[in-house]
């Protein structure tokens, strides 16, 4: 063990040299490093074709991150992802609806008949657990197995840097950091994620403000219930020629409606309770690579997509079994179910939506994917409509046009499916963002900011749009 | 300094054993050697770990993405490897979190071997790094990556004059398509076990007054740590005012002169 005297010796000495050296040392000491790096550089590297180096990089940026062509660009790319999603993901949907609900659930109802397991098992493990499951599997996987892999092969190519680039100016006005742009379109895919991907902003205020407006970012179980509601709602407005394109056009909308709100809200923060100056940061634009599509696209599906499905089924088994049970239990002549929707109906109803989608909101509190399958079982289970749901308190899907039968027949309108695409954008996170808000951010008041702020938001824009609504209708 | 040459045949050849790579992804326990993966952002850090270690750690084509430190195992020539990613940084001199949490790791963690990492194809740039690098720790390998980029770019690096240049050994790869790791994982190992000594470049451009400060004082903690393998790099530390590293000090963070 050093003395005291010693240590103390030697931080004396210190601070007495560098009072000799002056206080140009840090940048005597830069330049050296350059200097030797230079010298090595000469002797090891040839380029003979110095001028042609990376041309192509700079042709391509200077498109890319162009005044006149970045953003629409930006908003080409995301239009053509979104499109191949959606049409893409219908046909595997179907055939794993087919395979999963049609087929195998018979199957397995008549086992557990034969078998003579009491109605309340068998209703609780596949009328409420194993439809949950598979409802999320053809759901949410065929469009993850397309969204993921294109967003991999953007994010090989290098052409998210490119994006934070075009966004800078914007972010910087909103008293943000330029490196948000990052983090809000990994929350595209996962919320979590992108709040996790926060690390990469150093200063503390800024961070929080990403992490606060990451939920402002459409994350991948919410993407379906756009889609979903768009066609129902919106697509059948104009003659089904352009259906598809009107759908994608208004989830489109949706999505830029929710950078929009990222901004505002991160503008507000920035000027009342995270006030401060906006840092400045190097951002590489870094070279274009080729993606190696078929590594790109196995790794993109087992990593990412087989990880956040396996989140959703842990998420929706759960879930499955407590629609069913509050569907099933009894509080004198109606179930909970029931109950807890007539509670909430009259505020629901107030700013354009109603209990059962507040109610289904709050038992999909774990994962956005679950969200339109609980609409629709609370709807039949509290229309009483038979002859469609195998009982009560089941989870199923339907064709489309059946789904939009069936809200309607619960006193849907046009009105209640945009604000319902507008809620799914301005609502609550998931449990596990709010988990992750608050391991990133170990603070309560903070991960309650992030949690119900956007919840009020959602309250406050559902029931001005149905104002208006009225007012013009 | 020894390097490897391939003249004989394949069996007695060190890297013909390569087939003994084990992958243990994260399950390490009581690793023989430590291997740190140092280097700018963007140079396939990630990318080399996987390789190394099975995981698949999110790698991406944009700077900054990973943001904690990912730690991994390999099995090889019977010894057990733990390997550390580091976040990637261009310097360790200013004190953002990342090149603290660099820096730091490489300064107290010891690691055994420090791969640094760096793009073939922008070179110049990263040895901005590499130069700190070796100031701190002398067992060091200098991985080349992206030479398919390089080669792309008609770039070319004579990778035996700057393994010279530098004092370390030089391994070229291409971590994507899985080229060079072989090489690589025997040049790490041999370096581990002192096969290899590593006798690394020292910052030589300095103005007189301020060498010869660095000099004093790196003489005085030499007296006082005679086993720190760094003090040059301390004493210049000290000049700069940096406050983490006069904590340490009075905190006795550095080891003390026998143990």
């Amino acid at each position: 063990m050093k003395s005291k005297k010693e240590i103390e010796d030697l931080i004396s000495e210190a601070s007495n040299l560098r009072w000799e050296i002056g206080n140009e040392f840090h940048d005597q000491l830069v330049e050296g490093i350059y200097a030797d790096a230079a010298k090595i550089s000469r002797k090891t590297i040839d380029a003979p074709n110095k001028t042609g180096i990376f041309s192509f990089d700079r042709k391509l940026d200077s498109i890319l991150t162009s005044k006149r062509f970045g953003f629409p660009i930006m908003l080409g790319i995301l239009s053509v992802v979104l499109w191949l999603t959606i049409e893409g993901a219908n046909y595997p949907s179907g055939a794993l609806a087919s395979l999963l609900l049609d087929s195998l659930y018979p199957i397995l109802k008549g086992f557990s008949g034969d078998l003579g397991i009491p109605w309340w098992i068998d209703g609780f493990l596949l009328d409420g657990v194993y439809l949950a499951v598979a409802w999320v599997i053809s759901v949410m996987l065929p469009p993850m197995a397309i969204f993921f892999p294109l967003f991999t092969l953007l994010e090989d190519f290098g052409y998210l840097p490119r994006v934070a680039f075009n966004l800078d100016s914007l972010f910087n006005k909103a008293g943000a950091h330029g490196k948000q742009a990052l983090t809000m379109t990994m929350g595209w895919g996962c919320n979590a994620a992108g709040v996790v991907s926060t690390r990469i902003i150093d200063s503390p205020r800024e961070r929080l403000i990403a992490i606060i407006t990451n939920n402002f970012s459409l994350c991948n179980g919410r993407w379906p219930t756009q889609i979903l509601i768009a066609t129902i709602f919106i697509g059948a407005l104009v003659p089904s020629a352009f259906s598809g394109l009107l759908a994608t056009g208004s989830v489109i909308f949706i999505a830029l409606l929710g950078v929009g709100f990222m901004f505002l809200t991160s503008w507000l923060l920035s000027r009342t309770v995270l006030k401060g100056q906006v840092s400045t940061f190097a951002l590489e634009l870094p070279p274009y690579r080729p993606p190696r599509f078929w590594k790109t696209l196995y790794t993109s599906l087992i990593d990412r997509t087989m990880i956040v499905l396996w989140r959703a089924i842990v998420f929706a088994a759960p879930a499955g079994a407590v629609i069913w049970l509050i569907s099933n239990i009894h509080i004198g002549d109606l179930t909970m179910a029931n109950q807890m929707i007539n509670g909430m109906d009259d505020f629901g109803l107030f700013i354009g939506l109603n209990g059962v989608i507040l109610l289904a909101y709050i038992v999909a509190i774990p994962a956005n994917e679950i969200v339109i399958p609980t609409i629709l079982m609370l709807t039949v289970a509290n229309l009483g409509i038979t002859g469609i749901a195998p009982g009560e308190g089941v989870m199923f899907e339907l064709e489309t046009m059946e789904t939009g039968e069936i809200l309607k027949a619960g006193g849907w309108t046009l009105l209640t499916g945009i604000n319902l695409m507008l809620f799914s954008l301005l609502h609550n996170p998931c449990s596990t963002t709010i988990y992750t808000i608050y391991k990133e951010t170990k603070s309560v008041k903070w991960t309650a900011v992030a949690s119900i702020l956007p919840v009020l938001m959602g309250f406050i824009v559902t029931f001005l749009v149905t104002q208006f609504w009225l007012l013009l209708s | 300094m020894k390097l490897n040459t391939v003249n004989s045949p394949c069996e007695d050849c060190a890297f013909h054993n390569t087939a003994q790579l084990k992958r243990l992804g994260v399950s390490v326990k009581n690793a023989d050697y430590v291997v740190a993966l140092a280097g700018n952002p963007n140079t396939g850090k990630s990318t080399v770990f996987n390789a190394l270690t099975g995981l698949r750690q999110h790698t991406g084509n944009w700077p900054g993405k990973t943001v904690v430190r990912a730690e991994g195992g390999f099995l090889y020539g019977e010894k057990q490897y733990k390997i550390v990613d580091l976040p990637g940084t261009y310097s360790l001199l200013s004190t953002s979190e990342d090149e603290e949490v660099a820096r730091n790791f490489i300064l107290f963690g010891r690691p055994d071997v420090t791969i640094i990492v760096v793009d073939a194809s922008r070179l110049e740039r990263n040895l901005n790094l590499v130069l700190q690098v070796l100031e701190i720790t002398d067992k060091s390998v200098l991985c080349l990556n992206l030479m398919d980029e390089a080669k792309r770019h008609e770039i070319h690096v004579d990778d035996r004059t700057l393994s010279k240049q530098l004092g370390i050994p030089v391994v070229p790869t291409s971590a994507r398509n899985n080229e060079g790791i072989n090489r690589l994982l025997e040049t790490v190992h041999q370096v581990a076990k002192n096969e290899i000594v590593c006798k690394p470049h020292r910052i030589k451009s300095l103005p007189g007054k301020v060498e010869k400060a660095i000099t004093k004082l790196s003489a005085k903690l030499q007296k006082q740590y005679p086993r720190l393998p760094n003090t040059r790099w301390i004493a210049m530390r000290l000049l700069d005012g940096d406050p983490r590293i006069i904590q340490a000090l009075e905190d006795h963070e550095f080891i003390p002169e026998t143990t």
